[in-house]
């Protein structure tokens, strides 16, 4: 039997569109999502534009309908990009094959715990201590498991910004050992104060539009979300007879160590990650259609991640482009989110815009992709980079 | 395919950081918190690279390196690490420091340690490892699904020589949290009590326990993890046995080959009545160990659980402090099995086998 791991159904929510029809209409018509802060209560209000989710949590709620009023923002983002996927992938029954949830988040229930945690350290407040119940990572995958009504496998992981490339790789493995049949997989993370002081601390938040692999680019836009897709084994799509978006040929996981937030100036990490990527779906470099790249905006991210690029391609690397300019910086959430927007790009046979790209970074041989534009794709490589030197890369290709 | 545990580092409550010792003496502590025993960390780390170590990254650099030079391995092939809570001390120090105020002068140093793959990149980064690194989060899963992918990485052909670790620390933050939420056992005085009581509420603890686990024969080997199957929120103890029956079946085993039995009673009466509704179903007459009164009730306690099933099997002997229900077995001990579930919810059973 085939080891294939097909993908069959994929949800996303974040700054450009609250599902997938509305996400694509955004990246075809050049559609930024970053715009001032709404939602978030912060000083830096006025300060940092944001990839922020254009719904308050009470709207968010309507959509979702929770049965706990204990819940995150990540939660809420996760639970529809999540039901979108499984609605997608035609599953009625999640107890009709062995189907698991795996989920990834950084902040796990932040959005609400900072609130609370903040008013305990300073105030010794301790009414609102039951809502810390939702602070880890793990409650969160496990009340939109619940939603969802999966129950046979749930995790979670959280490395950094390549957290839900990892749940989706996991997820293949999970297939391809026969542990499980299909398996929902993604990220979820909401805009924070933490992360956003945090990015802060480090000076590499853009106070404007933020321009990744620009020469004159100044840092990352933050931004929040979720994206989701549904994976399954290939015995199981031969017996519905669904017919699969496309396939998850291959994956690569590696850790630079070369620092604890910045990466190798060479990008020895990246490019191992995608080579490792290439070696499982026997694909050769020159058959890559498209790269999504993690393209941050950050002067670090953007040089290295070139670097491994030029590594691998030499004076050939194919179209590429960071879809950053539009969501932001979704930490957690980056992996999932342009896993659908890779599964849109073969759907569609058409390329994302790097934008607001002016000047091309001039150490590197190559310009990301300015336009939107149809083009013949059969394989794309999507790259998520992170703290704790994780490197990860996906590699999605036509069926 | 055979999995071995080839080495371990356990930096827990009680002093297991020495592996030459096996609960020779237990430490108790007063009350209802179990803080870690702390290895001498000048003679494992560098004392220059240790003195920039928050807490939970001292303990789970040192329990790696413990587990690595006893297993002779000076590179894995993944590092895997399973952390429900992360590095909660720096997160709350982070907090402090952005405050209402929301300071621009603040350093970023415990916001880059407060991700919680904080402790696998400082690993990796230390023996410059670049390989494959995964963290897990997930509550009562977070060390099992480190362990699981494990399996995977052997069973791919993905190396020989995987890096497993279950971390969770405990702050005086967190502690004093669980306290105003009621889940803590007011009553307790000594630790080594905790199945004295029947109230509910746990003693809180914390733990760093690697384990390298090989897929090569090794007269260092301790023991074969012969099987490993988590259930989610069961709704029945006919499920939990099927689950019993996952780790079971696939190596032709029956109930009768369990030698020993470990389970995760934490003193909570309601959660522990779950472990004698189990015992009562399986019927064997065989050792009942436990353990979290020795490392006290955390997300990846499980760690401490499988280093005590890997050191019966490898010395075979059952040491006094940890029997629940005594039935005389210091030979022959082939198989012991671990339950243990996290809050009722997440439940796990583990297999550990002698190698041959």
């Amino acid at each position: 039997m085939s080891q294939d791991i097909w993908v069959t159904g994929m949800g996303t929510i974040s700054s450009i569109g609250l599902n997938v029809e509305e996400s694509y209409a955004s990246l075809l018509k050049g559609e930024t999502g970053i715009a001032p802060m709404r939602y978030l209560e912060t000083r830096f209000k006025e300060e940092y534009p944001v990839g922020e989710v254009k719904l308050s949590n009470d709207e968010l709620k309507h959509i979702i309908q929770p049965t706990t009023p204990i819940i995150s923002r990540t939660i809420l983002l996760g639970a529809i990009a999540a039901k979108e996927a499984v609605k997608s992938a035609g599953i009625h029954d999640p107890n009709e094959f062995r189907t698991g949830f795996i989920s990834a988040t950084s902040v796990g229930g932040m959005d609400i715990s900072e609130n609370v945690y903040q008013e305990y350290l300073t105030n010794g407040t301790i009414d609102d201590l039951p809502y810390m119940g939702i602070h880890d990572c793990g409650s969160s995958t496990e009340i939109i498991a619940d939603l969802l009504g999966i129950n046979d496998f749930v995790s979670t992981i959280s490395t950094a910004c390549s957290s839900s490339a990892n749940s989706i790789m996991f997820g293949a493995r999970l297939i391809k050992q026969g542990i499980l049949e299909r398996v929902i997989v993604g990220g979820t993370d909401a805009l924070t104060r933490f992360t956003l002081n945090g990015f802060n601390s480090l000076k590499i938040v853009d106070k404007e539009q933020c321009q990744p692999f620009d020469a004159n680019r100044r840092g990352l836009n933050l931004g929040e979300g979720a994206g989701f897709i549904v994976l399954e084994s290939d015995a199981l799509v031969q017996k519905t007879g669904k017919k699969p978006l496309c396939k998850l040929g291959g994956y690569g996981n590696t850790n630079d160590a070369f620092h604890q937030t910045a990466s190798s100036p060479t990008g020895d990490g990246a490019a191992n990650a995608m080579r490792k990527a290439m070696k499982i779906a026997n694909v050769n470099p020159q058959d890559i259609s498209y790269i999504n790249v993690h393209g941050t905006g950050t002067p670090n991210n953007d040089l290295s991640e070139g670097n491994a690029l030029m590594q691998i391609f030499g004076d050939q690397v194919p179209v590429c482009s960071s879809t950053k300019a539009f969501t932001g910086h979704t930490l957690g959430a980056a992996g999932g989110i342009e896993a659908v927007f890779s599964v849109l790009a073969l759907q569609n046979q058409a390329v994302f815009p790097n934008m607001y790209l002016d000047t091309p970074i001039s150490e590197h041989n190559f310009i990301p992709n300015q336009e939107f534009r149809h083009h013949e794709i059969n394989h794309v490589l999507s790259n998520s980079l992170g703290f704790g030197g994780n490197c990860s890369a996906l590699l999605f290709s036509k069926n | 395919m055979k999995i071995y545990i080839r080495g371990i580092g356990n930096i827990s409550p009680q002093r297991t950081f020495d592996n030459d010792e096996f609960l020779d003496e237990v430490v108790n502590h007063e009350g209802n918190r179990l803080n870690l025993v702390a290895p001498p960390y000048k003679e494992i780390l560098n004392p220059r690279l240790m003195r920039r170590m928050s807490k939970i990254i001292k303990m789970g650099v040192a329990a790696a390196k413990i587990c690595l030079d006893e297993s002779e391995i000076e590179m894995p092939d993944a590092i895997i690490i399973g952390t429900a809570m992360g590095c909660v001390k720096d997160t709350e120090t982070f907090l402090k420091a952005y405050g209402p105020e929301e300071s621009s002068l603040i350093t970023p140093t415990a916001f880059i340690r407060s991700t919680h793959n904080t402790v696998g990149g400082q690993i990796a980064l230390l023996l410059k490892c670049n390989q494959y690194n995964f963290t897990y989060v997930h509550r009562g899963f977070s060390f099992e699904s480190a362990v699981l992918d494990g399996i995977l990485k052997l069973k791919e052909g993905e190396g020989n020589h995987i890096l497993v670790g279950g971390v969770d620390e405990m702050t005086d933050n967190s502690y004093l949290i669980k306290g105003h939420l009621g889940k803590l056992k007011p009553e307790l005085q000594n630790s080594l009590d905790l199945f004295n009581t029947k109230s509910p509420g746990i003693s809180a603890g914390e733990g760093s326990i690697f384990f390298l686990l090989s897929n090569q024969e090794n007269e260092k080997n301790y023991a074969e993890l012969s099987g490993l199957f988590m259930v989610y929120k069961p709704k029945s103890q006919t499920e939990i046995q099927m689950a019993l029956q996952h780790v079971l079946k696939p190596k032709d085993l029956e109930l009768k080959d369990i030698d020993a039995i470990i389970i995760g009673k934490n003193g909570d009466q309601d959660q522990d009545a779950l472990y004698d509704e189990f015992l009562q179903e399986i019927q064997i007459d065989v050792p009942v160990l436990g353990y979290k009164h020795l490392c006290g009730e955390y997300e990846t306690s499980s760690a401490f659980a499988l280093w005590l099933a890997a050191k019966v099997i490898k010395e075979q002997n059952i040491p006094k402090s940890t029997i629940i229900k005594n039935i005389d077995k210091n030979s022959g001990m082939k198989h012991v099995l671990i339950y243990n579930h996290y809050r009722s919810v997440n439940h796990s059973f583990y297999l550990v086998s002698t190698c041959s």
